[in-house]
């Protein structure tokens, strides 16, 4: 017998074997809107006087996740970060301006190479990195330094139920307590650094992607050429084998850890409270416990890479 | 009938009828991992697909390890 909406018993758009339900279109997006708005909720994220910094690469999460905010009412500004990063960037940074400015949104742009000097595949050339390390690590400064100067709240991204799982599976398999001690949804602001919040992670990519296409939102589909092979990736690839075969199970192991295996490697207070204290970067003032920041240590090194003068170091 | 893959775009001819889900396993991929479009309309994995329909199966899977 052919599916039927959960809800009204109107033709489905989609099914979501993971919770044994089939959508139309308006109780799909119902849907969505609802479990975002209890992820919120639920885990204190912000509230609608708080103002958010959407960080917006393009791609369906990011735009999606703004997509719904401003459908909840809350008070939105976008940024995007120019990686460098060939065509994908590129159309990274069209993309979002698109969607900004067919909504009259304000989005706020940082371009690495115009104003920092380095790209990401510049960062990397030459060195041992892993490209999404470097990206990562000048992505979190980006949002938190423009966060810092514009007077945000809370810096919020589009990571998903699968992004979260797949990391949560990376860091069990290898045991990365202190990773796991800090996987949450939510990171309090402290030591200079702004609230972080996901208010994504209750709706995986397929669903995030759903909204974009019923939505008619135009995101990037190219994927990020650095990304080919990662482990991320695989780790991905093999929680849906197991999906394929139990539907639930990425969501069972990520909210089932919210839920019942955080708490095991959370530090106790004392222990958060005694932590080093931070003191500001010696060349950009971001709070750190080193001299310099990561950001610029991976500035600087970026920036002696590119002299052609050193050989032989292309040792990985 | 004719099967579009985006990124890398590629197409395939495969052959119908057969039911959405069957397809996409068929193809190898996981049922969590794609969308399949058709005429610009998302369809279910029961929906029956005649020889003559073009359909695009869409990768949802983001690499971004951040
Ligand atoms: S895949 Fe990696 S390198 Fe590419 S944008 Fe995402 S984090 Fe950056
Ligand atoms: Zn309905
Ligand atoms: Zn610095």
């Amino acid at each position: 017998m052919a599916r039927r909406c959960r809800v009204c018993k109107g033709a489905p758009v989609i099914d979501l074997r993971q919770h044994n339900a089939a959508f139309c279109e308006e109780h799909f997006l119902r849907f969505c809107r609802t479990q975002v708005s209890k992820t919120i909720e639920k885990h204190t994220m912000f509230d609608h006087d708080d103002r958010l910094l959407v960080a917006v690469s393009g791609g369906k999460d990011s735009l999606a996740l703004w997509d719904i905010l401003l459908e909840l009412g809350y008070n939105t500004e976008g940024l995007v970060i120019g990686l460098g990063i060939g065509d994908y960037s590129s159309q990274s940074t069209q993309t979002a301006r698109r969607f900004a400015r067919e909504r009259r949104l304000v989005l706020h742009e940082v371009d690495l190479e115009a104003e920092h000097g380095f790209t990401i595949p510049g960062a990397v050339a030459g060195s041992s990195r892993v490209p999404c390390s470097a990206c990562g690590l000048s992505k979190r400064h980006l949002f938190d330094r423009v966060a810092r100067e514009h007077g945000f709240d809370v810096v919020v991204t589009g990571h998903n139920l699968d992004d979260e799982a797949a990391v949560l599976f990376g860091n069990v398999l290898r045991w990365q307590t202190d990773y796991l001690a800090r996987q949450q949804p939510v990171l309090p602001a402290g030591d200079g650094f702004p609230r972080k919040a996901k208010p994504l992670v209750r709706l995986g990519e397929r669903e995030t992607a759903a909204w974009c296409v019923l939505r008619g939102i135009d995101y990037v589909l190219d994927e990020c050429p650095m990304a080919e092979g990662n482990n991320h990736l695989a780790f991905k690839d093999a929680l849906n084998a197991l999906e394929e075969r139990t539907p639930g199970t990425k969501q069972d192991f990520y909210l089932g850890f919210l839920r019942q295996g955080f708490e095991h490697f959370a530090p106790p207070d004392a222990e958060v409270s005694a932590r080093a204290a931070l003191a500001a970067c010696t060349s950009c003032g971001a709070p750190t416990a080193g001299e310099r920041c990561p950001f610029c240590r991976l500035r600087d090194n970026a920036a002696r890479e590119s002299t052609p003068i050193e050989l032989g170091r292309k040792d990985h | 009938m004719k099967v579009l893959l985006r990124s890398p775009r590629q197409e395939l001819d495969v052959e119908g009828p057969t039911r959405v889900g069957d397809l996409v396993t068929s193809l190898g991929f996981h049922r969590d991992a794609v969308l399949v479009i058709v005429d610009g309309r998302l369809v279910t994995d029961d929906v029956r697909l005649p020889d003559d329909a073009t359909v695009e199966i869409r990768r949802v899977i983001s690499g971004g390890a951040v």
